[in-house]
């Protein structure tokens, strides 16, 4: 039953990472857009494709939390006790971003939405790369088991964590690139979308050179990772790269849509990836998932609660989006302005 | 900390030698905060729905157009609770990992439902704050109705988990005081979870409802009586009108309930030394060091009567030296308690009268109380109940102290042995500060352009061009 939950944790954090993390990965790009006037298309078109989404996806974070401190209590302990800065400058980081989005789309004149939006846009990649360089001290096997602490610092500065952290920034940016090209082209700016997928096109390259750089990294500072991504975890490494191959063939011919499933899967893939090459363990070489794992009767509520999740929150999920893909939600931030 | 020399160096290490006391601030602060949010996440969307149906059903125009500026002042609101409450989440681990590590298979149980419920909201919320031009009428309406179902679930999981820390249940330890099996249904349906869960439910209509009655109060003192303002100031009101009684009673109920179950937090709670028949309610007044009471107003009697009528004054109250002092809350804790258990029931009473207030000139004229005096009290309502849940939130956590679980984890074992969290507790009371700063800023400038904007002209209706108010009304005789 622990592999059961495991793998629920493990999809909770790919959902995370491919949903939550697009809208992230956005702001980096409204980060970039450059200056009011010029990147004002840019920004309208982010706003209104993470607009009615941010927070439902936002909830998988929640969900992992929850998942954790349920089922691997001892795990999240520790992890929760040894990587205290980055998490701390995450939460803090989460607090900025989505209050300064709301703020952004209730205000309208240039001051104070640039205020909001760089707050916005900051901490859009500050964020990810904490919650990245989290990911990889937790696979570099950096944080201890039994609730106890492990170095406050050299846990998450160190180059495995670097590299997670920024291959998470890297890797959300250029998802999120993907999706804004087919949301630019829905709305009907091609100027845009044609911006976009150069970005994306970018992003990918970017992607591809850290993926280059994270073989020698991980062969030398996370060798247990190293030895189940090319072993236990190969083919889901094979797929992220035919997928991300795709999706750079997909874009570079304009075909936003077959792009998108191409890059969800890459993403997903590396991210599962990750989870499956250090099976057995949650911490590795010190913490297995099994014995990590709470008593059954936890277990089985956590299970019950992903069940009626597949119930009820899938399909409001699907209907949100199908909502969302077809306009029927329109961002009323506009409309608003027009009528002041 | 090396670094820094001199009487600064010494106030700082030693401010930071123990997280403790940072943790529990911080906790504390953060969760002040967040408790306000929660009350507009449930109930704002039950009043914005009653407009919503009034508009539909009437064709009102006016309850429509209310019904949506409402929901995008609750995009506002709901986000920054959303972030709020992520907080508190990451607090749970980076504040309280050791009571994590041990309790959290029992303790966070509840909140596998709560998540849940969390994300119908957030994904209803979202559809019905974007959903207006371009979702039929009542289609919309109905996408409304699980942001209500889901609120209520969501904070009673919530509830049930602070219940839990009062009333631990629903777990075996093995010798070491390990947690070996845990009976998840025990652990949410645990024996303080149906009268507190009801208590803060009851809270969360009170003070939403009072809250934005008061806004539209303040409206009508300047001058605004139309009946738009009319509209937001009675639909928020009434529903917080009905609930002023029944939170009476189930306070009542639960204040028993702690009589009876936690019997240390109930002498704090009516300041008494030493166990006793014939308690008085003492009003105000405070517990000193040598363990007397003095000051206050003295109601002979009253709270041995309150405890259990059927005994009246003759009903035994087991009093705070019944237990060790390193068990039962400080005195300044105990007095911190009996304030807000004071602050709490003062201004409840004074709620319930002023629906009482509003119910007599219902009856009697038909019409809502159009009094400077009235609309004054209104105005303040809102406050004096947000004043209120936070009195009784005090008196809930600080009346459990020492304990995080009761009788089982103190405090002190459970917080954070990182010295760093005094540096986070400051950036967040910055943060806070400023984000809470904002919100209102933010909220008053939606405000004062929806004013601007000077409501709709005629054929300009919330709903979409393709739908009009009329299309709603038949859309919802064929359904």
């Amino acid at each position: 039953m622990s592999t059961a939950v495991g793998a629920v944790l493990l999809l909770a954090v790919v959902a995370y990472a491919v949903f939550g993390g697009a809208d992230f990965g956005a702001g980096f790009w409204d980060l970039t857009a450059g200056g009011a006037a010029r990147g004002d298309p840019a920004r309208r078109t982010i706003e209104h494709a993470i607009g009615p989404v941010w927070e439902a996806n936002h909830v998988w974070l929640i969900f992992v939390f929850v998942v954790l401190w349920t089922s691997f209590p001892q795990a999240y302990a520790s992890i929760m006790l040894t990587l205290f800065v980055p998490l701390a400058l995450a939460a803090v980081g989460i607090v900025l971003r989505g209050a300064s989005f709301a703020f952004r789309k209730a205000v309208v004149t240039i001051r104070t939405r640039r205020m909001f939006g760089g707050a916005f846009a900051l901490s859009s990649v500050l964020v990810p790369y904490c919650l990245g360089a989290v990911a990889g001290s937790v696979a570099s096997g950096r944080v201890p088991d039994e609730g106890r602490a492990g170095d406050p610092w050299s846990s998450w500065v160190n180059p495995t964590s670097a590299l997670s952290g920024v291959l998470a920034v890297a890797a959300v940016a250029y998802l999120s690139a993907v999706y804004l090209v087919w949301d630019a082209r829905r709305l009907g700016d091609h100027d845009l979308a044609e911006a976009f997928r150069r970005r994306a096109v970018g992003a990918a390259a970017v992607v591809a050179v850290l993926v280059v750089v994270s073989v020698f990294v991980l062969r030398a500072d996370a060798r247990y990772l190293f030895d189940g991504l090319t072993s236990r975890a190969l083919p889901l490494v094979v797929l992220s790269a035919v997928c991300g191959a795709g999706a750079f063939v997909l874009l570079a011919r304009g075909a936003a849509r077959g792009a998108r499933f191409a890059a969800v899967l890459a993403v997903a893939a590396v991210v599962a990836g990750w989870g499956v090459a250090q099976w057995p363990y949650l911490l590795p070489e010190s913490l297995t998932v099994s014995a990590a794992a709470a008593s059954t009767g936890t277990l089985t509520a956590v299970l019950v609660a992903v069940g009626l999740a597949l119930v009820i929150v899938v399909p409001a999920f699907v209907l949100l989006y199908v909502l969302d893909q077809r306009g029927l939600l329109p961002d009323e931030s506009a409309d608003i302005t027009s009528r002041g | 900390m090396v670094i820094l020399a001199g009487p600064l160096g010494a106030v700082v290490s030693l401010a930071a030698a123990d997280p403790v006391p940072w943790a529990r601030g911080q906790m504390a602060f953060t969760l002040a905060c967040h408790i306000i949010l929660v009350p507009l996440g449930v109930s704002w969307t039950f009043l914005t729905l009653i407009a919503n149906y009034r508009g539909l059903r009437h064709q009102d125009r006016d309850a429509l157009v209310l019904a949506q500026r409402w929901s995008k002042y609750m995009a506002v609101t709901f986000a920054v609770g959303a972030v709020t409450g992520t907080v508190l989440s990451f607090e749970f681990g980076l504040l309280w990992p050791r009571f994590m590590g041990q309790w959290g298979e029992a303790f966070g149980v509840p909140f596998a439902f709560e998540g849940l419920f969390f994300f119908t909201e957030a994904v209803f919320i979202a559809i019905y704050i974007f959903g207006w031009r371009r979702l039929k009428p009542w289609a919309h309406f109905w996408t409304g109705v699980p942001i209500v179902l889901a609120g209520v679930f969501g904070s009673m999981s919530v509830v049930a988990a602070n219940a839990w820390m009062n009333a631990p249940s629903g777990f075996v330890l093995d010798s070491q005081g390990r947690v070996m099996s845990v009976d998840p249904v025990a652990v949410i349906f645990n024996d303080a979870m149906p009268l507190q869960t009801a208590h803060m439910l009851v809270a969360a209509y009170l003070v939403g409802g009072f809250l934005v009655a008061s806004v539209y109060a303040a409206a009508m003192l300047r001058g605004r009586r139309d009946h738009y303002h009319r509209l937001g100031f009675t639909i928020a009101f009434t529903v917080a009108a009905v609930m002023t009684p029944v939170q009476l009673a189930v306070g009542d109920s639960l204040a028993r309930w702690v009589f009876h179950n936690q019997p240390v937090k109930f002498a704090a709670i009516e300041l008494v030394p030493a166990t006793s028949s014939d308690v008085p309610e003492v009003l105000l007044g405070r517990l000193n060091d040598d363990g007397t009471v003095t000051g206050g107003i003295p109601i002979p009697g009253f709270a041995s009567w309150l405890s259990d009528p059927s005994t009246g004054r003759a009903t035994v109250v087991q009093g705070l030296n019944t237990v060790p002092a390193d068990q039962r809350p400080t005195v300044p804790e105990v007095n911190t308690v009996h304030l807000g258990w004071d602050v709490m029931v003062g201004l409840g009473t004074l709620l319930f009268l002023l629906a009482v207030w509003y119910a007599v000139v219902w009856v009697a004229r038909r019409r809502v109380p159009r009094g400077k005096w009235f609309l004054r009290a209104a105005a303040c309502s809102g406050v004096a109940a947000v004043v209120a849940m936070e009195a009784g939130w005090v008196v809930t956590e600080v009346g459990r102290q020492p304990w995080i679980v009761y009788g089982y984890l103190k405090v002190e074992n459970a917080a954070t042995t990182n010295t760093g969290v005094w540096v986070l507790f400051t950036g967040v009371v910055v943060l806070y500060t400023g984000l809470a700063v904002t919100t209102v800023l933010v909220l008053r400038v939606m405000s004062r352009r929806f004013r601007r904007a000077e409501a709709f002209t005629e054929g300009d209706s919330p709903y979409g061009p393709a739908t009009p108010v009329g299309a709603g009304e038949r859309d919802g005789a064929d359904g």
